[in-house]
């Protein structure tokens, strides 16, 4: 009984629902580069320091880089260790790559609602196993992340009581600009930046603007959080809060160079299964900021 | 024979006393300082003019590695020139001609332009802002601005002095 409350409060606390400790983020070596044959790598993690790989990898499957004609570049020398995944990309075009980890999926939960706990293995792509409590324990509530719709049939109870099942449409993304930095255009799906200053054109003391965009109209009214990297080189987060004006925009202040995470989330009642009745839409962002 | 021979001497008294009767001219001197470092290597400099709005007008001077190393070509290193790379040096189709060239040693650089100079070409009258910006490897990195208003209309000597990876720089315009 105890290690099945045990399990269930690990597992609960992985829920997507709750505020996310931990922060998921994708670095590039560089994001101004030039030449005909540029390598960068990239490190993609959850961490709970910026932007040290202290807790678990982001797995690949889901890792896009498109180049600037908007063609898919493959992954190099991809590797998923303990706590970091690692890949190479290599820019052949001039312009801004776009480099994200889309995580989309659903999520179910019924029964019995625990209150989160700590930290537990987030949200971080497929190939996750979905995490369903055995047949042997408390069929009475439950939870399922990364779900496809056939799970909903085959892996919820017949009679689970108050379900609930959401959609979740992630981003994770940076961005890379070898020579000229080309236009980013919106994928007009769930929560993403539109850049208003280019993303690999941020320098201290300059302040930057940006639209989020929810299926391609402006968000408004959304809480930004801006958090500068070097965590551990400090005693406070110093995070910066900004809310999106009635066209989507806001205005970030550097006031130090350096790797900046941004994230934004939201939900609504847009769902494109029938069976979900929410859609929880997040969205990050890795940002350099150059001193002067 | 007898008659080219004071054209020369004429044109060449006129250099020194700079007489305003023959072209307008810019020069601008730059020193690169000597450092006593383990590892020393040339920096790479861009000498370039930004009009009132901050935008890069011209581009005077690039000197960065021209030949392939095995850690790559020299351009790599370009966007360490920040705030020139930004305002015009990744717009540019690298080398351009009388503006791009090897790194230099340590030393005063002197750059001489006549008004009607391709790289002056794009200089409207207007206030302007002169930069140096040098970036050493395993170095520092160093911007040095000196405001100037062209053309001159009389003798216009402006200068200025970086504390690291710049020295001395002086810009003198005659009209």
């Amino acid at each position: 009984m105890k290690r099945c409350l045990t399990l269930a409060l690990a597992l609960a606390s992985v829920l997507p629902f709750t505020a996310a400790a931990h922060k998921q983020w994708l670095l590039p070596s560089s994001t101004v580069v030039a030449g005909n044959d540029v390598w960068i790598t990239v490190d993609a993690a959850v961490s709970n320091e910026l932007y040290y790989p202290d807790f678990v990898p982001v797995r690949l499957d889901n890792v896009t880089v498109t180049g600037p004609d908007g063609s898919a570049v493959q992954l190099q020398n991809a590797s998923t260790g303990k706590t970091r995944s690692v890949f190479d990309v290599e820019l052949k075009q001039q312009g801004t790559y776009r480099i994200a980890n889309l995580n989309n999926g659903l999520s179910a939960r019924w029964g019995e609602r625990r209150t989160g706990g700590e930290g537990g293995k987030p949200d971080a792509g497929k190939g996750q196993a979905p995490a369903a409590p055995k047949p042997a324990d408390n069929q009475d509530s439950g939870f399922l992340r990364n779900a496809t719709v056939e799970d909903l049939t085959t892996k919820v109870p017949k009679n689970a009581k108050n379900l609930e099942i959401s959609e979740t449409l992630g981003r994770v993304e940076t961005f890379v600009s070898n020579g000229e930095p080309t236009e980013i255009k919106p994928t007009g799906k769930g929560l993403e930046l539109l850049p208003v200053t280019q993303p690999n054109d941020l320098f201290t003391g300059e302040p930057a603007k940006f639209k989020l965009l929810v299926d391609g109209k402006p968000a408004a009214g959304l809480e930004v959080q801006v958090v500068r990297g070097a965590t551990r080189y400090r005693n406070a987060q110093d995070e910066q809060k900004v809310t999106t004006d009635t066209s989507g925009q806001f205005t970030v202040n550097w006031q130090e160079p350096g790797m900046y995470w941004l994230s934004a989330s939201t939900s609504d009642n847009k769902t494109t299964v029938k069976q979900a009745t929410q859609r929880r839409l997040s969205y990050v962002a890795t940002l350099e900021v150059l001193p002067q | 024979m007898t008659k080219t021979v004071p054209l020369t001497l004429t044109i060449a008294l006129s250099g020194l006393l700079a007489m305003p009767a023959y072209a307008a001219t810019l020069q601008v001197q730059l020193e690169i300082p000597t450092l006593n470092v383990a590892e020393y290597h040339r920096p790479y400099v861009a000498v370039y003019v930004e009009g009132a709005d901050g935008k890069a007008t011209a581009n005077l001077a690039v000197w960065y590695q021209n030949k392939d190393t095995k850690e790559g070509h020299g351009t790599k290193w370009l966007p360490d020139l920040r705030q020139w790379w930004r305002k015009s040096g990744r717009s540019l189709d690298l080398p351009v001609d009388g503006v791009t060239g090897p790194t230099r040693p340590a030393g005063v650089q002197t750059l001489d332009f006549a008004a009607n100079a391709p790289q002056l070409s794009d200089l409207k009258p207007g206030n302007y802002t002169l930069v140096v910006e040098a970036a050493r490897e395993v170095g520092g990195r160093e911007l040095v601005k000196v405001p100037f208003t062209w053309p001159a209309t009389a003798v216009q000597t402006a200068k200025g002095h970086g504390s690291s990876e710049i020295g001395a720089v002086s810009l003198t315009a005659r009209p």
